[in-house]
């Protein structure tokens, strides 16, 4: 359906983007590691209770209280998780690493695309962290945080094995490249 | 009180310079406890003056007071002697509390570390390892610099992990920043050993461990003492190599001033005022005054101590790296070995455009303890300056940076854009003309460059801004785009680096030269990374091993 067209991880290598493309598409970098499809469970868990919290707390203020703003910023909240909901699998898709010779690429997003490159000898140090859903089913979000404030790359969604070898891989990639600060 | 431990400390050495970097235990200034606990002790005394200001009163107006005074309780009940013998014991207490915490807080500084141990029930330790060293500040606050003492900070990445030396005498300070920085910089001097053995008490046990006074000896007479404060005093630098550092940047007092008032806080002031003269001429009752007026006063402290602070200021090249000293009353000179600047950024407040001021901000990974005003001069390299300072500072930041073409890039990031010269070869990849729709003042001026191990990003137009990252710093490299930017084929970039008052972003792109940049920088920063050597920045060769780990 749509999704192979417009998700531009599906098969991108297969037709190499024209220079005139008005998205981000980095070329020549080779096949992107996915995350875990059960990642998405994750994502429409935590999209669920939110909606659940907010709809809750304005239907609350709505019929207690007799506030009617608080109906509509329940509609608005509702409508846009339940937009989030239906995208919530291609997101998913989207999320992508790769470990390239020296720096380990990062992205995701479709409406907002975001791609980020980390020099392994960057590394600070490596936090795997595990929520209750995705613990559940046997997931982990291995983090590489760097000495700044914002260039942490959070991997989201990976089997723990997977997390574990990565982060051991990459705690031997960043020995070998080790920089000062 | 801090007679007592100044008349223990031994005669001066005869080689200070090297004598504190022999690894072995060494004590600070006598005074420290005193030093530290300064506000401390002030406050006890106001809380018994406080409470004795009526009997103050009484003794000097002779007037009758009616009673409530603890002392007129105690003469009361005829405890006279068990006050006196209570008072007497809580001096003896601070005295010996003072005594061992100054005897209990040692540090050494070997060829790697730089390590100080403190506290009499809580003992805390902490090392600061040389090769990781991110400036070295020596800071004079006001009552420890008429005491002639000093305090010296290794300042290391992290938020909370800088090793810091209170207090040590003035002239040691400057000496022991000397030799830490040589340490450092990987140049192990042989003059530690040729001084080794003049010295006479290195091999002492750490319980005998000589104090460490700037004082040049206890037994020097009055006049001396206040010669040597008063000199000290004038000259808050004094440094060894005498002729070495000297200011490249000389700021008036004038342009100083109008740096501090002309800014955003007095537009605010200004508005502020506009309202208040409209809300009293509208007939609102007084109160709005009452409310605004302290609001008022503390903003002219805000002035003083922006413009105090920032007198003296001194930037200068050292060996050692960047040198940048200021204040007035308090004094504090920061070095910046090389390489330990990960972001600086030229900016030009609209305000100042007409006098063609400029200022420099940087980002460290080590940030000097202490108040937010410390901080703020901290990430500053230069307050306020003409062009020609910008062009005499970025050289001293970056070295290297100065050829011609490294020059032209400077000026016209500073000044330049794609409209005014579009003749003249700009250097700099801009925004395309659609970024219109989304910086409409601002999009002929923003573009990027790479130059060298450098990236520079051009930007803003009421404000000017240009930021310069060294690649080898920089930790990484974001492209990002949202709807918006996708129709108009257009991308936001940013460089990551070390939190500070800069950010390396770029917020509005062609998509293809987006592609570009990530590519340039990602390549450029694993590439001058390798190259990089500032760890230890004097060895000339780069060493086989990194960071010896």
């Amino acid at each position: 359906m749509l999704d192979r067209e417009l998700n531009p991880c599906a098969g991108q290598q297969a037709e190499p983007t024209p220079a005139s493309s008005a998205r981000l598409e980095l070329a020549g970098t080779g096949e992107w590691k996915r995350v875990s499809p059960k990642y998405v469970v994750v994502e429409i868990v935590g999209t669920v209770v939110n909606a659940v919290v907010v709809c809750g707390g304005a239907t609350l203020l709505w019929l207690l209280l007799e506030q009617t703003w608080a109906m509509w910023v329940g509609i608005v909240v509702l409508a846009v998780s339940i937009i989030n909901l239906v995208f919530e699998p291609r997101r998913v898709r989207s999320i992508g690493y790769l470990l390239r010779a020296d720096d380990l690429l990062f992205r995701r997003g479709i409406l907002f695309q975001r791609f980020v490159a980390v020099p392994y000898g960057r590394m600070q140090l490596i936090d795997i962290t595990r929520g209750p859903v995705a613990r559940w089913l046997g997931l982990a979000d291995l983090k590489f945080v760097t000495a700044a404030a914002s260039a942490g790359v959070s991997i989201p969604g990976l089997a723990e094995a997977d997390a574990e070898s990565l982060r051991d891989r990459l705690v031997e990639l960043a020995e070998s490249r080790r920089a000062g600060l | 009180m801090n007679k007592e431990p100044v008349a223990r400390s031994r005669p001066p050495f005869a080689a200070p310079r090297t004598d504190l970097t022999d690894g072995e235990w060494h004590r600070l200034h006598p005074a420290t406890p005193l030093l530290r606990g300064g506000i401390f002790m002030v406050a006890i005394i106001g809380f018994i003056i406080a409470n004795l200001r009526e009997r103050l009163i009484d003794l000097f107006i002779g007037e009758e007071n009616y009673g409530g005074d603890p002392i007129d309780t105690i003469y009361e009940r005829g405890a006279t002697g068990w006050a006196l013998l209570i008072i007497a014991g809580v001096l003896l207490v601070i005295l010996v509390v003072f005594y061992l915490s100054w005897r209990t807080h040692t540090f050494r500084v070997t060829g790697e570390i730089v390590d100080v141990r403190s506290g009499l029930v809580f003992r805390s330790n902490r090392k600061a390892r040389l090769d990781r060293v991110q400036g070295v500040n020596l800071t004079r606050p006001l009552i420890p610099r008429l005491f002639g003492a000093a305090r010296l900070e290794i300042t290391v990445a992290g938020q909370d992990g800088n090793v810091q030396l209170a207090y040590l005498g003035s002239k040691l300070a400057d000496d022991l920043r000397r030799d830490i920085l040589h340490l450092a910089s990987g140049l192990r001097q042989a003059k530690q050993q040729a001084a080794a053995p003049a010295a006479p008490v290195d091999q002492a046990p750490v319980d005998q461990a000589p104090a460490i006074d700037g004082v040049p000896a206890a037994h020097s007479a009055l006049s001396d003492f206040a010669s040597a404060r008063f000199h000290e005093f004038r000259a808050p630098e004094l440094d060894p190599d005498a002729a070495l550092p000297h200011s490249v940047v000389r700021i008036p007092l004038r342009r100083l001033i109008g740096s501090v008032v002309l800014s955003g806080f007095t537009v605010f002031l200004l508005l502020a005022g506009i309202g208040l003269v409209i809300s009293v001429v509208a007939g609102s009752s007084g109160w709005v005054l009452v409310a605004v007026l302290p609001g008022l006063i503390g903003s002219v402290g805000y002035y003083f101590s922006r413009i105090t602070k920032t007198l003296r200021f001194s930037i200068a090249g050292t060996p050692d790296g960047v040198r940048v000293g200021y204040g007035l009353l308090s004094t504090s000179s920061q070095t910046l070995p090389p390489g330990r600047i990960h972001a600086i950024e030229v900016s030009q407040p609209i305000l100042w455009r007409r006098f063609g001021w400029w200022k420099i901000s940087i980002n460290t990974a080590g940030q000097a303890s202490g108040r937010s005003s410390t901080a703020v001069t901290g990430t500053t390299l230069l307050p306020v300056g003409t062009l020609a300072d910008v062009e005499k500072v970025l050289q001293l930041a970056l070295p290297g940076f100065d050829t011609d073409t490294h020059r032209a890039l400077i000026e016209n990031g500073m000044l330049g854009g794609r409209k005014r010269n579009a003749g003249v070869a700009d250097f700099y990849s801009n925004a395309p003309a659609r970024a219109v729709w989304l910086r409409p003042f601002s999009w002929w001026r923003t573009g990027w460059a790479v130059s060298g191990s450098v990236a520079l990003i051009r930007r803003g137009v009421l404000s000017r801004d240009l930021i310069l990252v060294p690649l080898a710093r920089m930790q990484g490299v974001r492209i990002s785009q949202g709807a918006i930017r996708r129709r108009l084929r257009l991308a936001s970039a940013a460089l990551h680096t070390v939190s500070g008052p800069v950010t390396a972003s770029l917020s509005v792109i062609d998509v293809d030269e987006a592609l570009v940049l990530f590519e340039w920088m990602s390549t450029g920063a694993v590439r001058s990374a390798l190259a990089d050597t500032s760890h230890h920045w004097s060895r000339t060769t780069p060493p086989t091993q990194k960071a010896s780990e």
